[in-house]
């Protein structure tokens, strides 16, 4: 009994990247349909991908899952120009993108943070920023608000705004989803929206950017916050301080709750992990973020 | 024949004892890592701590309290459907019903748990939400309802298997007797397969309280200390789930180790309780 509970306990890890996973799966779906304009611009910018000439071998990409989008496609558009490369991406969150490249399992390690200075002097990390992705608070699109002041918002999160009656809204009791403390999405929000301010202990957690889309777009009374690349019709994003968090305010800077996409390397980046960050820093990669939803950097 | 069955009986004692080894080299690991936490005391203030990883403070006291909620409730939803489905599909119906519940309780156990999850997030949780609990209708309830679901297949199957081991002579005369099916069920068959139906519980209570999907996707994984069945609450698995992803050094992530073997603290536990209730107060009479 007990190696079965252990087996069964192994097992739900994988069942969970399998969720995440068809998220993704669908991502690069919508991507693939993408493909047909993105291979007009390659030939634009072809030279992006001449560093990648002569190179083979595999590239090991994992981490943040708001990389994921941009990773895959430079991916497959740099695997379809040189057939012997192969690049792997994986998920798994900040936590883990710096963990896993620093103990040398992966090559390229994302963060949707900055790493601090103890694990880039543990590991001897070195850091590219190549975006920057907003978090914007979301509601389900049956709600009438739409609006909120900073501190209405983090009264709400906090508890003590507990009904969307005293913000304008219905009757109802106000449920609201966070996300685990190792996200890089919520440690931008909770820094820059909520002023590092309580959470509600009572709030419900999520465990991705899809599966809090899932949980507001099916509960009439939440509210959550995704990244802003993220944001469609099943969700409605919430003004925060009169200012939309969408993509042009992200770019403009007027929404401050932002933070900016990181690669990490052990060490000074060589070989093919160095090809690729300098592809996504080329204007190739560049607009491939922005496709995706960020803001470049270049 | 004594030739060749040598090496088949040493294989397999192999396997057993591999299977063995194994179990018991998790809890090695288990108590290799979390020994720090061990040693400084800290492992049982984090059992009594709230999870407040903003303060420092990274007790999994709230776990272990919906861990136990869920999984018990869940027990005491199931045992009942449970043991009534084993009675109809090992004695009450006519053989031909029997054999289809039997097929049926099968197909159910092989049921990916995902699936049963995601039916449950599309019609349980709308329906927990405006019709009985409220709230945002990710609560133990919910959760314990479909896990209720996922165990009762475990505990069918075993209390049927139970309940049919009976001697074939004792059954044949009870029925010489006169006796009615429900007779012999409650006088022979119940009293006989008694040590089957606790192992049957053992294994249910066990994947309650080892599922982590259902509560990951169903009880809210709230950190308040739950203290109602309609509360958000968060397992100790859902909660290494969620936690997994911390980085290696941190506090968050070596309070896994202390989920991991308080988690398989509970299962020795239980099974040492319901071992030592079977063999030493419900010794059968034979």
């Amino acid at each position: 009994m007990l190696v079965r509970n252990i087996v069964q306990r192994g097992l739900c890890i994988p069942l969970i990247n399998t969720i995440l996973g068809e998220t993704m799966l669908k991502l690069s779906k919508i991507f693939t349909a993408g493909m047909l304009c993105l291979l007009m611009t390659t030939i634009a910018y072809s030279n992006d991908l001449d560093a990648f000439v002569g190179q083979k071998g595999i590239l090991k990409i994992a981490g943040g899952t708001a990389h994921i989008p941009v990773m895959k496609a430079a991916a497959e558009l740099i695997m379809t120009s040189n057939p012997d490369i192969r690049i792997t991406i994986a998920g798994g969150g900040t936590g883990v993108g710096i963990k896993q490249v620093g103990e040398g399992l992966v090559e390229i390690g994302n963060a949707g943070r900055k790493a601090t200075d103890e694990e880039i002097a543990t590991y001897n990390l070195s850091m590219v920023k190549w975006a920057i992705d907003g978090v914007g608070a979301v509601v389900n699109p049956k709600n009438s608000v739409t609006a909120l002041t900073a501190s209405q918002l983090q009264d709400i999160f906090a508890g003590k705004i507990v009904n969307w009656k005293e913000v304008g809204g219905e009757d109802r009791e106000i449920n609201i989803y966070d996300r685990d403390s190792a996200s890089g999405t919520r440690e931008v929000f909770w820094k820059k929206a909520l002023n590092s301010g309580d959470v509600a202990k009572k709030a419900n957690v999520v465990v991705s950017n899809g599966a809090m889309k899932t949980a507001i777009a099916g509960d009439p009374y939440s509210i959550g916050y995704v990244s802003v690349g993220h944001i469609d019709a099943t969700v409605s994003p919430v003004a925060l301080d009169g200012v939309v968090p969408n993509l042009e305010n992200t770019k403009s800077g007027s929404y401050g709750v932002a933070r900016g996409l990181y690669s990490l390397t052990k060490g000074e980046p060589a070989g093919l992990a160095q090809s690729f960050l300098d592809f996504l820093l080329s204007p190739t990669g560049q607009q491939i973020a922005k496709d995706k939803g960020f803001v470049g950097v270049k | 024949m004594k030739i060749h069955s040598g090496l088949p009986v040493h294989l397999f004692r192999l396997a057993a004892l591999g299977c063995g080894f194994l179990t018991i080299a998790v809890f090695m690991m288990m108590l290799y890592l979390g020994w720090p936490l061990l040693t400084s005391g800290q492992f049982f203030v984090l059992l009594s701590q709230n999870w407040l990883p903003e303060q420092n403070i990274y007790g999994i006291y709230p776990m272990l309290t919906g861990s136990i909620a869920i999984a018990i409730l869940s027990l005491c939803l199931s045992l009942p459907i449970s043991l009534g489905t084993a009675f109809v599909a090992a004695t009450l119906a006519p053989p031909k019903f029997r054999k289809l519940v039997m097929i049926m309780v099968r197909f159910m156990a092989g049921i990916p748990t995902v699936i049963y999850g995601f039916v449950a997030v599309f019609l349980l949780v709308p329906f927990m939400r405006e019709q009985l609990a409220g709230g945002s209708g990710l609560n133990i309830l919910t959760a314990s309802l479909v896990l209720a679901l996922l165990i009762a297949p475990t505990m069918i199957v075993f209390f049927v298997n139970g309940l049919g081991n009976v001697d074939k002579s004792y059954c044949l005369a009870v029925d010489a007797m006169g006796g009615r099916p429900i007779q012999k069920l409650l006088y022979l068959q119940l009293p006989q397969a008694w040590p089957t139906i606790i192992a049957g519980i053992i294994m249910g209570f066990g994947r309650a309280m080892g599922d982590t999907l259902i509560s990951l996707m169903l009880a809210g994984n709230s950190i308040a200390v739950p203290h109602s069945v309609v509360d958000s609450g968060r397992t100790l698995t859902a909660h290494i789930a969620l936690v997994i992803a911390a980085d290696f050094a941190s506090m968050e992530f070596k309070s896994i180790f202390a989920c991991g073997l308080v988690l398989y603290g509970f299962s020795v536990i239980v099974v040492i309780l319901l071992r030592y209730v079977t063999t030493v107060l419900l010794r059968p009479q034979s």
